[in-house]
């Protein structure tokens, strides 16, 4: 499966990132309602006090992918996610969707699920409606996003009784039930055990498959992001160090030999820099 | 190998509904010890009366008026003071703990003032309002403020901040953001300085009218003091005992309504 891995070079000439962008619109139709945004990224660049954790990234993502980021921690992954996401200021460069995006288009899930303990699950979920919340439809709505969720029975409970996965789902229905076009995950199944990240991951694609938005999903688990994403972007030092396409069928078989070897690579890549290669070889054998 | 037998049985004496009555048997065990070390004579009634001459006294005060009047009279204050200085306390703690700018006005100096005992103040108190009803009722007013102050505002610092950025995300008004979640949040530590200045609230009006008044529990204490009813001096302060659970159980059952997400309250 060699052909399945494209380093390319990080910062192309724009007019060749154009080309490259309307092939891979063809190789990856728009899911779904094709409800995504598609995404741009010039030049953008991000201090705190003096430390420079995004040094120049650009890159261009179009509606409806399924993108990974990910790299080492402190890299500045998560801050790239809270810059889409309009969570922190811009020092320089661009973000821009497409066309003239509203704020609640643009919907992020956390590694906490960041539910109000006081409120049911279904009020919860009707946090997500923002301003429509008081819109006659807004409880049938929240009900939908639950069921799509597999909770539907759980909407008049409280939270603290829900189990860390359950939780996480009621989060990810609250981000759902206003229809974005664009979802940010940062590290949403971080905290959740194997098994149930497995379940959690496959509802991701489920629901990414049936809805048609433009995903981004910040990961240290590099399993994770080449089972679900169509593209894996690996940062180093505040910048994509590689931009790497996953062209594998869907639904994609976890553990198959092609993900690990895939998954080696990029692990080998990560590691290379530090100079522990021998680490990266005991990762590629699992 | 006796002690292992007799676990089982232990548990099994532990009866359907025993939780209510469970907590009432040491008070009951200490009134019957009493009676009963008064009625063998072994301590001077003009040491410590009998229970049940303390319930003649009682029931004599009550037949006559006296001990509702007086009971009203002191619940009316304690329940004013608290309304005004837990008012207070709480918009103060809502100010400092929503505003940078009105905390850095006013909390140095109202930790300041927290470290005067506020009985303190009365002689001080007496002199400014002499003894009428606004001397009792500032001072217990002053009394309840701290508490509320305190808890209100570390509850309001200590809501989770991720729940904050959450709200924004999700585009809530600052209305709807104090309403939703700040409040919400807040409100465990609230009642934890509600409780606390009930505490307050009774001891600070018990001292005040016992040093100046002319009704109320303080007041029949004093008075039954000068004339060597020692029956209802106990019995004022058994009914402060009562007043004071009274007033707890009250809390506690307000806090149970609303906390009712709380896990420490889900029944299961």
């Amino acid at each position: 499966m060699q052909e399945a891995l494209q380093f390319r070079a990080p910062a192309e000439p724009l007019d060749r990132t154009d080309l490259v962008e309307q092939a891979r619109v063809l190789r990856h139709p728009p899911h779904g309602s094709r409800r995504g945004l598609p995404l741009t990224i010039r030049g953008l660049r991000k201090s705190f006090g003096d430390h420079e954790v995004l040094r120049g990234i650009d890159v261009h993502i179009p509606a409806g992918q399924f993108v990974a980021i990910v790299g080492r921690s402190g890299c500045g992954k998560s801050t790239l996610l809270r810059l889409i996401a309009g969570l922190e200021k811009i020092d320089a460069g661009t973000i821009s969707f497409g066309e003239a995006a509203r704020r609640e288009e643009i919907r992020v899930m956390f590694q906490e699920p960041r539910l109000l303990p006081w409120a049911r699950v279904l009020a919860n979920v009707e946090v997500g409606l923002g301003r429509e919340r008081k819109t006659a439809a807004a409880q049938a709505r929240a009900e939908q996003a639950l069921a799509e969720v597999g909770l539907a029975e759980k909407g008049g409970q409280w939270p603290a009784v829900l189990s860390g996965g359950q939780k996480q789902r009621v989060a990810l229905a609250r981000a759902l039930v206003g229809d974005p076009r664009v979802l940010a995950f940062d590290e949403p199944l971080g905290a959740l055990d194997a098994l149930t990240r497995i379940s959690m991951q496959r509802l991701l694609e489920r629901v990414w498959r049936d809805q048609g938005f433009t995903a981004i999903l910040v990961t240290h688990d590099v399993s994770e992001a080449v089972a679900l994403a169509d593209r894996v972007l690996v940062i180093e030092d505040g910048r994509i160090a590689h931009d790497i396409d996953v062209n594998m069928h869907r639904p994609r078989q976890r553990g198959s030999a092609d993900l690990a070897r895939l998954e080696g690579s990029i692990l080998r890549e990560l590691l290379k820099k530090s100079g522990d290669e021998q680490s990266a070889e005991d990762q590629s054998v699992l | 190998m006796s002690l292992i037998d007799s676990l089982p049985r232990v548990r099994a004496l532990r009866l359907p509904r025993a939780d209510g009555f469970v907590q009432w048997i040491v008070p009951l065990a200490i009134l019957v010890i009493w009676q009963a070390a008064c009625s063998a004579g072994l301590v001077p009634t003009r040491v410590l009366p009998a229970p049940s001459d303390v319930a003649l006294a009682g029931w004599k005060l009550a037949r006559s008026g006296e001990l509702a009047t007086n009971i009203w009279v002191s619940f009316w204050r304690a329940a004013i003071g608290f309304v005004i200085g837990g008012g207070i306390g709480f918009a103060f703690g809502l100010a400092n703990g929503l505003s940078q700018l009105s905390s850095k006005l006013s909390d140095t100096t109202l930790q300041m003032v927290r470290n005067v005992p506020h009985l303190a103040l009365i002689p001080l108190v007496i002199l400014w309002f002499g003894i009428d009803e606004t001397a009792k009722i500032f001072l217990v007013a002053l009394g309840v403020f701290f508490p509320i102050y305190i808890n209100t505002l570390h509850g309001i610092r200590t809501v989770d901040p991720q729940l904050i950025e959450m709200g924004r995300i999700y585009g809530m008004s600052d209305r709807e953001l104090f309403t939703r979640v700040i409040f919400p949040g807040a409100l465990p530590s609230i009642f934890v300085g509600i409780r606390f200045a009930l505490g307050i609230m009774w001891l600070t009006l018990i001292v005040a009218e016992t040093i100046a008044a002319s009704s109320g529990l303080g007041y029949m204490a004093m008075q039954a003091r000068e004339f060597m009813q020692i029956d209802v001096v106990v019995l004022s302060i058994l009914i402060y005992a009562a007043l004071g659970k009274l007033a707890d159980s009250a809390s506690r059952l307000l806090e149970r309504l609303t906390l009712s997400w709380h896990p420490a309250f889900q029944k299961h």
